[in-house]
């Protein structure tokens, strides 16, 4: 199945309350799914076409807030839109899931695929200071397994996570194995796993969630306990793959659709007899940043090979600290790089610069 | 083994659900797949294309720029994609509305005339799988059965009772493939 049909079929099967999304390009297969699969009639997961991409965030926001599992999913303008929805989420320390299929931009730009979004997504992308979990799937498979643990995470940590995907990940059909199905929390177990939610205060003190307060030591000191929060994620969960990396004298780093294609340029610069080995982070926030230090400090060369003009590199190069050199390839606007050439820009940037 | 392919043509030929069938026909035998359609504006109306890969093994970039097998079904396709073929691979085309034929002298070209099959058998739908016979006849990548298989698994239940006319066109396909030149 497609990876769209996957978030679909996954999100179902781990128990999600609720899914509120508008339609767009190259996603629009996962709202499609869900209202093939009628899922109201079976888990009662409720399905809603929204009348626009700040409506959806905002259900999701009033969804999370009671502690439901709740999600909507869009492409790369459309989360754009969403921004201001998921900074209040984060403000109020309320979880959901947020799926973006990126696409090119800047602006409206086009439908086909991108990984222009990186700096949208790990650095906060609304206004103040805040992080969101980022998960970036490589795979069909991925697009289902991460589907949970998105939700997993959003709730562990009371925040908003974002699976980022692209537009190959999301058309491209692959061979997937949905995960077992978990039923939907009852009232009772979301009242008891979320105390914080507005849940009916019947019995007990009743919960605000909010992201204003008018008392800026009070601000202050919530953000330090959000900045603690995000302190022991960066300790926790970072999460990445390495390919072939025992042997290496060089690495690629490369995340989503575009470590699936270096991992084809590497096949290809293994076949000349360079041995080049790759790193795919999995989570973007948290960045695996010791790991890549790690590696850099035996490597002769890293190439950051992504989708857009250079975002996941800075986060490369804040990690590198000097040990090795590092360069970049490319592609924007929905133009996608081929292995060729991949491993023809690894050649001229690193071997014969 | 390992089959990296292309089918090209305009959109509304067929051309993703060929592929589609294809690759879930592979899944049955137990092979890794992969489906990457060209999703943009040129499924509707303009070109369409979809690269498939089978494997034994896990399938890298989805992503190619090279191939060991093309289906071409015109000529914009033609031109586009002829040069992306590896040396001593396979074309296979649809002589309908090519001007220019093919001028590579170093594959396997096998011409199908699909499109003047399905005016005959009055059926323009059949256009797909006629030309997956033909492929499945010259590079026998897929069994016919596990085809008729996937058929099964991907046709809408209303569709359902066109498999026995696909199944037809697959193995008429199979008779009118030509081979014009072999590497």
């Amino acid at each position: 199945m497609k990876g769209n049909e996957a978030i679909a079929h996954a999100a179902i099967r781990c128990g999600c309350d609720g899914y509120f999304g508008y339609p767009i390009t190259p996603q629009s297969e996962i709202l499609e799914t869900l209202a093939l699969e009628k899922p109201w009639e079976t888990t009662g997961m409720v399905v809603v076409q929204a009348e626009s991409e700040l409506a959806s965030i905002n259900m999701v926001y009033g969804g999370g807030a009671t502690g439901k599992r709740v999600m909507t999913s869009s492409s790369s303008p459309g989360v754009a839109l969403m921004q201001e929805g998921i900074t209040y989420m984060a403000g109020a320390e309320i979880p959901g899931v947020i799926v973006n299929v990126q696409r090119g931009g800047p602006g409206l730009g086009t439908i086909q695929p991108s990984q222009g979004d990186y700096f949208q997504s790990t650095r906060g992308g609304g206004n103040g200071d805040y992080n969101v979990i980022v998960l970036a799937p490589a795979s069909v498979q991925e697009m289902a397994d991460f589907m949970d643990l998105a939700f997993e995470l959003a709730f562990r940590y009371r925040m908003p996570s974002i699976i980022l995907s692209d537009g190959i990940i999301g058309q491209m059909m692959e061979k997937v194995v949905l995960p077992p199905f978990k039923a939907r929390r009852t009232d009772e177990e979301v009242a008891r796993e979320c105390p914080w939610a507005a849940t009916g205060c019947r019995g007990r003190k009743n919960n605000i969630l909010t992201s204003l307060s008018l008392d800026p030591d009070f601000m202050e000191r919530h953000n330090q306990h959000l900045q603690e929060k995000y302190r022991i994620i960066r300790e926790k969960e970072v999460r990445y793959q390495e390919i072939l990396t025992d042997d290496a004298d060089y690495l690629i780093v490369a995340f989503g659709s575009a470590a699936r294609i270096s991992q084809k340029a590497i096949e290809l610069l293994r076949q000349e007899g360079l041995r080049v080995g790759m790193l795919r982070p999995i989570t973007l926030w948290p960045f695996p940043t010791q790991k890549i230090k790690e590696l850099a400090s035996r490597m002769k060369g890293i190439l950051c090979a992504e989708i857009n003009s250079g975002q996941m590199l800075e986060d490369v190069l804040l990690s590198v600290e000097g040990l090795c050199p590092v360069a970049h390839h490319g592609r924007m606007g929905g133009m996608v790089p081929t292995p060729e050439e991949v491993a023809t820009a690894f050649k001229e940037k690193l071997i014969n610069k | 083994m390992k089959e990296e392919l292309i089918i090209a043509g305009f959109g509304g030929q067929g051309v993703l659900s060929m592929g589609k069938i294809l690759a879930y026909g592979a899944l049955m035998e137990g092979r890794e797949v992969t489906w990457m359609p060209a999703y943009g504006p040129e499924q509707r109306g303009g070109t369409a294309n979809v690269t498939v890969i089978i494997s034994d093994q896990s399938i890298s970039s989805p992503i190619l720029s090279t191939f060991d097998t093309a289906i071409i079904l015109n000529q914009p396709s033609l031109d586009r994609f002829q040069d992306a073929i590896r040396p001593g691979g396979t074309l296979i085309y649809d002589s309908y509305g090519i001007m220019q034929p093919p001028s590579r002298t170093d594959l396997h070209i096998y011409r199908i005339d699909a499109m003047d099959e399905a005016a005959e058998m009055h059926n323009v739908k059949a256009f797909n799988m006629l030309v997956l016979g033909g492929l499945l006849k010259v590079r026998p990548i897929v069994t016919v059965e596990n085809i008729i298989r996937a058929l099964a698994k991907t046709l809408p239940e209303r569709h359902q009772n066109m498999i026995p006319l696909n199944e037809k066109a697959l193995l008429r396909g199979m008779e009118i493939i030509r081979p014009e030149q072999s590497a």
